[in-house]
């Protein structure tokens, strides 16, 4: 009797520490290679680091050298151009794509895919297609010259204050599809007997999307919001591929001065803390989001 | 019935019905131009880049900008192609995608199944995760790396996707396994079956869709990595380092024809998997696996 019953004791307990074994690297290396690193890399932003890190603690002057250099401000203005674009233009683009694919297209099968691939793309892929694209001398401008439109005049790519707008247009080109499939499947979702009550009582085809669709799809625009926000914060391949932060440094983004400081810039101290302002970032705009989602389902 | 459901009741008259195509047909445009002119442009002769109309098609077909691509290309400072990278890709990605995906199943079922006190903590901690921007541990990351001798490493590339992959896989197989019934677990646990055959018998069978998921997900991230492998790559480059030091190469005659064939010799192994499983992909986005 006494025998079975210690025995059980050990099986259940054994069966309540397998679990826990089990979670433990995942936990362990999340641990370490995150949180411990995000610390370190805190740690570093605070020290006077140039190119070894160093443990001297020098307090905030890093963040004031930052925030006095002309780099950092091209770069965070650049990046508020770039995602405030990217963002609503990929939803806009989105959006409309599925609304107009949800309205029983013959072909959808076919296009869906279409609008999808460039998200199976890296962001070199997409920079090495579209810096040519781009290219005035050999790409579309030369092109509608060919053509006979001699007038036609597209030199963005190579121009100081508009290159960042390629960097837009690329972006726009690789994820809008993504953003598409998202809002389809909340479109899907949503029950036709709402819609067929409201156009019994005389809405239009435009008040329906207005007034109940739309207003419908606030999860899937909560969704698309903070993907693509964060999607922005860490853009850093496209830029390299597309401009390589030029002409000079007119599309530098945060994510490419970090790594330009910090690497070959020997100043790792001011790489950090602009590491830092980018994790404080997204941690902004990730963290709301995650606590509600959280809360929701536990 | 069941096909009519799916789309919305809105009626539309036919004059905007061919609106609806049009803008349809204008976008599949945008979104095929430049892969299409990457791909005509991979098949001609530079002379015909350099003078000629890039929308055109070639008049001399030619395959040789995919063999000096592939095999004889100078990358960086070796005439190796882009073969060898492409080799180290593959040796980095399958490891990395097997390994992410069986941790994220078995930490997904833990997390739901097996929850016990403090594990939602843990997985908000995960989740978050997913999101820093790689700019914060690229530093240590570093260091380490030097320290326990993979830096420049296939392997080390490897351990870096696995560890930053896992809150991802994580979270769609916890997502997915938290709508599978926990009474058949229950059951199961009071017949006798243990943890692991539980997991074996029970949940396994039923995480094909999620699997896809998972696996594709991780995929076409890892493949398309470039910050973490050119921080990281040294001598073990994966494809798209490789890809970027050949388009951006200064010497010489810049070879469009060549950047082009690399270009999408580089895509292809993506936009293969997607074309054969993306239909399931986007199923599983859809049944809202992808919720973060």
């Amino acid at each position: 009797m006494a025998f079975s019953t210690s025995g059980v004791d050990i099986r259940t307990r054994l069966q309540d520490l397998i679990p826990k074994l089990v979670l433990s690297p995942s936990i362990a290396a999340m641990m370490i290679f995150v949180y411990g690193f995000i610390v370190f890399t805190v740690y570093l932003s605070f020290t006077n680091s140039k190119m070894l890190p160093s443990y001297d603690l020098i307090g905030f002057e890093n963040y004031a050298k930052l925030w006095a250099l002309s780099a950092w401000w091209t770069a965070v203005s650049n990046l508020a151009i770039f995602a405030s674009l990217y963002i609503v233009i990929c939803t806009a683009i989105g959006l409309t794509l599925a609304i107009l694919l949800d309205q029983k297209i013959r072909g959808e099968g076919v296009l869906r895919p279409i609008y999808l691939y460039p998200m199976a793309l890296s962001f070199i892929v997409t920079g090495t297609a579209w810096k040519w694209f781009l290219d005035p001398g050999i790409g579309l401008e030369n092109t509608m010259h060919l053509w006979g439109w001699q007038s036609f005049h597209f030199g963005w790519i190579k121009d100081r204050n508009m290159a960042i707008y390629t960097i837009v247009i690329a972006a726009v080109w690789q994820t809008s599809g993504f953003v598409m499939a998202m809002f389809l499947a909340g479109l899907r979702g949503i029950d036709n007997e709402i819609l067929r009550a409201a156009q019994i009582d005389g809405a239009s085809n435009w008040q329906l999307y207005r007034r109940i669709v739309i207003p419908m799809l606030r999860p899937a625009f909560m969704s698309a919001f903070v993907i693509l926000s964060h999607l922005a914060v860490k853009s850093y391949d496209l830029v390299v591929a597309l401009t390589g932060g030029g002409p000079g440094r007119a599309t530098e983004l945060p994510a490419t001065f970090m790594y330009s400081y910090t690497f070959t810039r020997n100043s790792m101290g001011i790489g950090a803390s602009s590491a830092v302002i980018m994790l404080m970032t997204i941690a902004a705009i990730m963290t709301p989001y995650l606590y509600a989602e959280l809360k929701e389902k536990p | 019935m069941s096909g009519a459901t799916q789309d919305t009741a809105v009626r539309t008259s036919g004059f905007s019905r061919t609106l609806i195509y049009l803008v349809l047909l204008l976008f599949a445009l945008f979104f095929l131009l430049p892969f299409f002119v990457m791909l005509v442009n991979s098949l001609k002769p530079l002379s015909e880049i350099t003078g000629g109309n890039m929308m055109a098609l070639p008049q001399h077909w030619t395959i040789e900008p995919w063999l000096s691509a592939w095999s004889t290309a100078q990358i960086g400072v070796e005439p190796t192609g882009l073969k060898p990278y492409f080799v180290n890709s593959i040796m980095m990605v399958v490891p990395a995608v097997a390994i992410s995906t069986v941790f994220g199943a078995l930490n997904g079922y833990v997390l739901t199944k097996w929850r016990f006190r403090g594990d939602s903590i843990l997985f908000g901690l995960m989740l978050f995760s997913c999101f820093i921007p790689f700019q914060i541990v690229l530093i240590p990351m570093a260091m380490v790396l030097g320290k326990i001798g993979l830096a420049g490493s296939v392997q080390g590339l490897v351990l870096v996707h696995v560890v930053y992959g896992i809150g991802f896989t994580t979270l769609y197989y916890r997502n997915y396994y938290a709508s599978f019934p926990t009474e058949l677990v229950r059951a199961a646990m009071i017949d006798g079956a243990g943890f692991f055959r539980i997991f074996w018998r029970i949940m396994l069978p039923v995480s094909g869709p999620i699997t896809v998921v998972s696996v594709i997900w991780q995929f076409t991230n890892i493949w398309n990595d470039f910050l973490f492998g050119a921080s990281f790559g040294g001598q073990s480059q994966p494809m798209t380092v490789a890809l970027n030091n050949l388009v951006q190469s200064s010497t010489g005659v810049k070879e469009y024809n060549v950047h082009f064939a690399g270009a999408i010799l580089a895509a292809v192994p993506t936009l293969f998997v997607y074309i054969v499983a993306g239909r399931y992909f986007v199923r599983g986005l859809m049944a809202g696996s992808v919720k973060g």
